[in-house]
């Protein structure tokens, strides 16, 4: 048995390359929980669910708790005034993600609630970094704002320094 | 449960692109070095497991259809295993458990990944999150280690040049291994001049996406003796699981802290409780642990044991956790900061630790290893996995 190598000559003009975009499109079903938190937004409250054997307020709202494994039973609505827990300051768009940089991306607790939700820190001047993270850190209080119209989706409110810099 | 020894492994060089071969070619690529390396075919082999993440990371339906063939898999046990990041190690634990149940003899763990082809990384990683109360924030993997960092910073002084030194221990240490992807050494300052990303990281603190093929041959004990090869011998595993929601780890009531990896310690524990490690430091000469950013490798290096909370950049800074150093190296290979194609990253750790426990680990050996761990962090800070190996079936020297 021979085996050929491959031809350089030829190989250096053949194609290298298929390109292809997946074009997918999704309807998820939200749950009645979910629906719930949603439609509260639109009211411009934020409504958390507590588990009766923890105790602790789960916002976002959940319908069980992970760690006890029990349905959460009452409905809790959380403060519009928190304190941050953690943040990036975005520099660089992410290609498929529709949102320009510069941008705070935050975790904060709310009042009331035992875990964090995710949201925009807007209203800071991020021009420059290093004067834009000396003004917030852990711990730093911060406010809830919402807009004027919201439409039941998580990005009805945001995030703004409780003492305006 | 019988004894299961990891004797052979193989990886190709890790690189940005492959044009010379489809995906199924690269599989059988790693899975063909580590056959030669146990010195079997793939005849051998009983059963074959396959580590793939998320499918459209490679843009393939159920990736693990195409690599039967390339896996020499048709006519025997087959199983694909995911767990994200950790998907690597979690498949080579999944071989472990095929072999020190008596179900199989000898396992062939083998896959690569090609990151590197899709412009989408971050949008699909993005869907990880939760549809309705998280996805329609940029949340990916790189602003998700983010604010771990800028969090872990906060709670312990640490900064950038702190993480800016991980970079250059790891680039010099990758810079002596011939696999590796990111081998050019880098000063503090280059690192900490490269452009800002998501702060506190910076290009120069993130992982490359790297395209290449790995695995590893287990076998048991009377095959592996039998082989008369060199055996790196699995001496405990161990696995653990984090809570979905990020939000949950912060605040008074969390169980673990976003800013360290509580939930890796519990894994790793589980894995030093089965090998009779109890004094990390003293008894691990080598670890290979899964850090694709910078400023990941601070809380891993904790969560190993290999020092305090708070207390790693500050030990790096002193010098140690590098080649040469006398301490526990900490990813001699240039670790997965230098070198990351996803589906294998995991396995590799294993495949690094073992080729240290066997002496064949060339210019980046740690002098006279006998006893390493391996880990790996999947799928946002969520799935974890651990693995001691040593060069011995003997109590572990403390």
């Amino acid at each position: 048995m021979t085996t050929t190598p491959f031809d350089n000559a030829a190989t250096s003009s053949a194609p290298a390359f298929f390109e292809q975009t997946w074009d997918l499109s999704y309807r998820h079903a939200l749950g009645q929980t979910v629906g719930a938190f949603l439609a509260g937004l639109k009211d411009k409250k934020l409504l958390g669910r507590r588990c009766p054997t923890c105790e602790r307020a789960l916002f976002p709202a959940r319908s069980f708790c992970d760690r006890c494994h029990e349905p959460t039973t009452d409905w809790v609505e959380v403060g519009h005034r928190g304190v941050l827990e953690m943040f990036t300051i975005v520099y660089e768009a992410f290609p498929g993600m529709l949102v320009d940089p510069p941008y705070v991306l935050a975790y904060a607790r709310l009042d009331g609630a035992d875990t964090a939700v995710v949201g925009y820190l807007k209203g800071l001047d991020l021009t420059d970094v290093t004067k834009a993270t000396q003004l917030i850190t852990t711990g730093t209080p911060i406010q809830v704002r919402f807009s004027d119209n919201p439409i039941g989706q998580v990005t009805d409110f945001w995030f703004e320094l409780a003492s305006p810099a | 449960m019988r004894n299961v020894g990891i004797v052979g492994t193989g990886q190709t060089p890790f690189v940005k692109t492959r044009t010379d071969v489809v995906y199924p070619e690269l599989v059988r690529e790693g899975a063909t070095l580590a056959l030669a390396d146990a010195g079997v075919t793939m005849a051998d082999i009983d059963a074959v497991v396959f580590p793939l993440a998320p499918d459209a990371l490679i843009g393939v339906g159920n990736g693990e259809r195409w690599c039967v063939e390339a896996l020499g898999a048709h006519g025997k046990p087959f199983m694909r295993v995911n767990t994200g990041g950790a998907t690597g190690l979690s498949a080579v634990q999944a071989g472990y458990m095929h072999v020190a149940s008596g179900m199989f003899d000898v396992v062939l763990v083998a896959g690569a990944d090609r990151v590197s082809e899709s412009n989408s990384a971050q949008s699909v990683l993005n869907k990880m999150w939760d549809v309705a109360y998280e996805r329609l924030y940029p949340l990916n993997t790189i602003t998700m280690l983010a604010m771990s960092a800028q969090r872990y910073n906060a709670k312990y002084g640490a900064d950038e040049r702190d993480m800016a030194r991980i970079t250059v221990k790891n680039r010099r240490h990758a810079s002596r291994n011939p696999n590796a992807h990111l081998r050019a050494e880098i000063t503090e300052d280059d690192v900490l001049a490269t452009r800002l990303i998501s702060w506190p990281l910076k290009l120069g603190d993130l992982c490359p996406s790297s395209t290449g093929a790995a695995a590893v041959v287990l076998m048991s004990e009377e095959r592996a003796k039998r082989s008369g090869r060199p055996v790196a011998w699995i001496r405990g595993i161990g696995q653990n699981s984090e809570t979905f929601w990020m939000g949950d780890r912060v605040g008074p009531r969390a169980v673990g802290d976003h800013a360290d990896a509580e939930a890796l310690a519990i894994a790793i524990s589980r894995a030093y409780a089965q090998a009779g490690i109890t004094d990390p430091s003293a008894q691990l000469d080598v670890a290979e642990l899964y850090a694709p950013f910078s400023s990941v490798e601070m809380h891993v290096i904790e969560a190993a044991g290999l020092c305090a909370p708070g207390e790693s950049f500050r030990r790096i800074a002193d010098g140690e956790f590098a080649l040469g150093s006398g301490t526990t190296v900490v990813n001699p290979s240039g670790g997965t900061l230098c070198t990351n194609p996803i589906a294998v990253t995991g396995l590799v750790r294993a495949a690094e630790v073992a080729l240290q426990v066997t002496g064949r680990a060339d210019a980046r050996q740690v002098e006279g290893a006998n006893v390493g761990l391996a880990t790996a962090i999947g799928g946002d800070h969520q799935f974890y996995a651990s693995m001691v190996l040593a060069n011995h079936l003997e109590e572990i020297a403390t």
